[in-house]
This record gives C-alpha cells, sequence and structure tokens, in this order.
C-alpha cells in the first residue's frame, strides 16, 4: 500500500470553526483516514508540524507565534491552504485593525468595563500581538483559499478528494460562500 | 432591416443609440457589472463590463452598439481581469461578508461568486472609513461603498433630490451627503427613495429591516447574478426560475 496523504492543520486568530465544520464531513471521516494521516492538528495534539503534502491553516495572523506556525507550516507542507473568511481577509479579529493597538490593549486591560486590577499582561512567555490582523497571503504563499465562515463541510470534502485524486480542485458556485 | 453585431460570435440586433449592454441584455446575454443600472444613465465607472470591441478593452455600458461589431465578452482573459478589478474593489474597501446584513443579496458579493473569486489577491488596505448612522429609518456604513454613484443617480434622475455626490479622488474618495452638517439625517431622504433600495452593496442599508430572511435563503444563494439580471431586465420569462425564490427578491434593494 502507499503511503498515506500526510495533513496538518492548525487555527491561528480564528475560532476553530473551520475545523468543526471539517468535522462536519461526518462518516467520511473514516473515508477520508483510508488514505490520510494527520500530522501537527488540534486533532492529534502533535505539537510540531513535520513533512506535509497539505496543510490547513485556519485564522488570520494576529501576534508572533501565528507568524512562526505559518512560517512552520509553510516550509513543511507542500500545499499550503487557507481556510475560511478570517485566513483569506482577516475576518472578525481584523475589525481591531481600524483601532490603534494602544487604544485596545487600555479598553480591555485598563479601562474596560469590570476590569479589575487594571494592567497590560506583559508575561514574557505571551506573544507580542502585531498592529494589525494579517490574512495569511499577506506573510506567506497560499496555494489554494477556502472561503466561507466556515466553509462548508462539503467545501473540505470536494477540495480534499479532488487534490487526492490528483485533480485539480474547483468549487462549483454552490460551494462559494463568504459568509 | 435589423441591424446586428456578434458577441461571443452570437448575432445581437439593436437599434442606434443603444450600448453595447443595453443590447446585449435584450438579447439575453450577460455582462457582468455593478455600476451599470439600466434605468440610469450610464456612468463607466467600474470597469466590471470591459469587453473587447473590435481588439480593444471597452466599458460594454457606455461603448455604442454598431453595425458588424465583433465583440468578445466571456472569454478566459476578460473573466480574469473581472476577477482582479472585483479583488481591487474588496481590499479597497472592508468587506466583511458575515457580519454584514447585504450577504446573499449583495452584488458585489454575487459578481465575485460568479466569477469564482476565492481569494482577494492583493495585500489589504484596511482603511478607517466612517458610519452614519444619524437618520432615523437609513444608514450608511462607508466600508462598504464602491463608488458605483447609483445612489447619487437615482436620487437625481428618479427621486428628484440630490442627496448624493462623491468627493475626493483616489484613495480619499467617498460618498457624501447634501447637507451642510454632513449628516444624513439633514437631507430630504426617504426610505423608499429608490437611491436606497438601488445600493448593489451593504453601504445603505435600512433600519429595523435586517435578517428577515436567514443567510443561505437569500437572493445569490441559489441563483447566479446572471440569471438575476437577465430575469430583471425582462429579456427572459420569469417562470423560467422557480418560483418559491421569488420571495428572496420582495426585499427591492435587487435590480429593477
Amino acid at each position: 500500500m502507499s503511503r498515506k496523504i500526510r495533513v496538518a492543520t492548525t487555527s491561528l486568530a480564528g475560532c476553530f470553526g473551520c475545523h468543526m465544520s471539517f468535522l462536519d464531513i461526518d462518516e467520511r471521516l473514516i473515508e477520508l483516514a483510508q488514505v490520510v494521516a494527520f500530522d501537527r492538528s488540534p486533532l492529534t495534539d502533535i505539537e510540531q508540524c513535520g513533512p506535509c503534502d497539505i496543510g490547513l491553516i485556519e485564522g488570520g495572523v494576529c501576534n508572533s507565534e501565528n507568524v512562526h506556525t505559518l512560517r512552520e507550516f509553510r516550509k513543511n507542507c507542500k500545499i499550503l491552504v487557507a481556510v475560511g473568511a478570517c485566513a483569506i481577509n482577516g475576518g472578525l479579529p481584523a475589525l481591531r485593525n481600524f483601532i490603534p493597538l494602544e487604544e485596545c490593549l487600555a479598553e480591555a486591560y485598563l479601562h474596560g468595563i469590570g476590569v479589575e486590577n487594571p494592567q497590560i499582561p506583559s508575561d514574557v512567555e505571551l506573544p507580542l500581538l502585531l498592529d494589525k490582523v494579517y490574512p495569511l497571503h499577506e506573510i506567506v504563499k497560499c496555494d489554494y483559499f477556502l472561503p466561507g465562515c466556515p466553509p462548508s463541510a462539503d467545501v473540505f470534502w470536494k477540495f480534499l478528494t479532488d487534490l487526492i485524486a490528483g485533480r485539480e480542485p474547483q468549487l462549483p458556485y454552490a460551494l462559494v460562500h463568504y459568509d | 432591416m435589423t441591424k446586428t453585431f456578434t458577441i461571443d460570435g452570437q448575432a445581437i440586433p439593436f437599434v442606434d443609440g443603444q450600448t453595447i449592454m443595453d443590447a446585449a441584455l435584450m438579447a439575453g446575454v450577460y455582462i457582468p457589472h455593478l455600476c451599470h443600472h439600466p434605468e440610469f444613465t450610464p456612468h463607466g465607472s467600474c470597469k466590471l463590463c470591459s469587453v473587447k470591441v473590435n481588439g480593444r478593452i471597452c466599458s460594454a455600458c457606455t461603448f455604442p452598439a454598431s453595425e458588424g461589431q465583433d465583440v468578445v465578452n466571456n472569454s478566459t482573459e476578460l473573466n480574469g481581469d473581472r476577477k482582479r478589478i472585483t479583488q481591487m474593489l474588496f481590499v479597497e474597501g472592508n468587506h466583511f461578508c458575515p457580519s454584514c446584513e447585504k450577504t446573499g443579496n449583495c452584488q458585489l458579493q454575487a459578481v465575485a461568486y460568479y466569477l469564482n473569486m476565492l481569494d482577494n489577491h492583493f495585500p489589504f488596505f484596511f482603511q478607517t472609513r466612517q458610519l452614519d448612522a444619524s437618520h432615523p429609518d437609513v444608514w450608511i456604513d462607508h466600508n462598504r461603498c464602491i463608488f458605483c454613484t447609483l445612489c447619487v443617480r437615482a436620487s437625481q434622475q428618479h427621486d428628484g433630490k440630490d442627496v448624493f455626490g462623491i468627493a475626493g479622488r483616489g484613495m480619499n474618495k467617498h460618498l457624501i451627503v447634501n447637507a451642510e452638517s454632513g449628516q444624513l439625517k439633514d437631507t430630504d431622504l426617504q426610505p423608499d427613495d429608490k437611491a436606497v433600495q438601488v445600493c448593489p452593496t451593504g453601504a445603505i442599508l435600512i433600519k429595523r429591516t435586517g435578517y428577515q430572511v436567514p443567510i443561505g435563503q437569500r437572493l445569490y444563494d441559489h441563483r447566479q447574478i446572471d440569471q438575476v439580471s437577465l430575469a430583471a431586465s425582462g429579456s427572459r420569462p420569469s417562470a423560467a426560475f422557480p418560483p418559491s425564490l421569488a420571495v428572496a427578491t420582495e426585499g427591492g434593494h435587487h435590480e429593477p
């Protein structure tokens, strides 16, 4: 039997909704597992990405750790896929792009309603926030894009089955949604 | 004798004075467009309707039809150009579809779907733009304005008012309203004005009418904009479309 196709997934500045939608392929997961093995993913708890065929990335890029993870995926994955609205245009987290970062932090940690012991978190373990939330394609090259908030289970299925069968992935009209 | 020209090899009848867009819509040929509306003077600004006329790229909505013209419309090259133009519109404004009430009914989104636009290609500007919620019944979200000027034209040519205008150039271009205060509440705009109904995106919305049709059951969720546009211009019998979807057009904020 030929080697299984290795797939890694992660969520950066996302809500894991795209991962949940991926799992909505339901019993087709069993069929997928015949030909696919998961590398780094919240589904496996593997924490470092090894050499992979396909990397699926949900969420935009909001902090230094996101940049590191994204570059690790790009380095290891032959095909890198931006999954969902946030990966493609920053999505909901990018709404902070219209407010200066200092003001965001002040509102959340100093002056917001119900804040106790006001202080801006500064532990060295915490990744630094970027000035803005960036879509993936502004940081690394992305090979494919799956729009949707989230992309439906059928989008994941159509895309992966096309790719695994060696076809150029195509999303018909019914599967293209930005909402 | 009827005069004709061809679009992608198909003979299209026309009468003098018609544009390529007019004749195409009448003949049931869809040319992608955003700033064009059959009821108003063509503006030729969005460039989505770019077609090749005798080898040169022109805007179909402003270019006069003439005998024997050879027009290329539905080609890989032109649709590629149209996709790039649409991507520019998306990165210039702030179009967050999941949180926009117009999603599923939006012509900008529908054209992007039609062109199978899956990404934005260009870096985003993330420009800060304002809201105007001063009016009791209508609000403007400048983040979603694509400067098609349909509201400007509809207000002047249909409503007999002069509520909207475009000011500034390049990245400073913006929609303005005709009031000294600069606020929509100080204009004579009413929610049933054509200028409100005609907005192709979620830039001008009527208050307290949001989410009456659930996402997933809206106009362009099941019908492509080419079908909707041609049905609206009367070039094909509307009975050809499932009546169950007709409810989605009742918002009245689509093409006529």
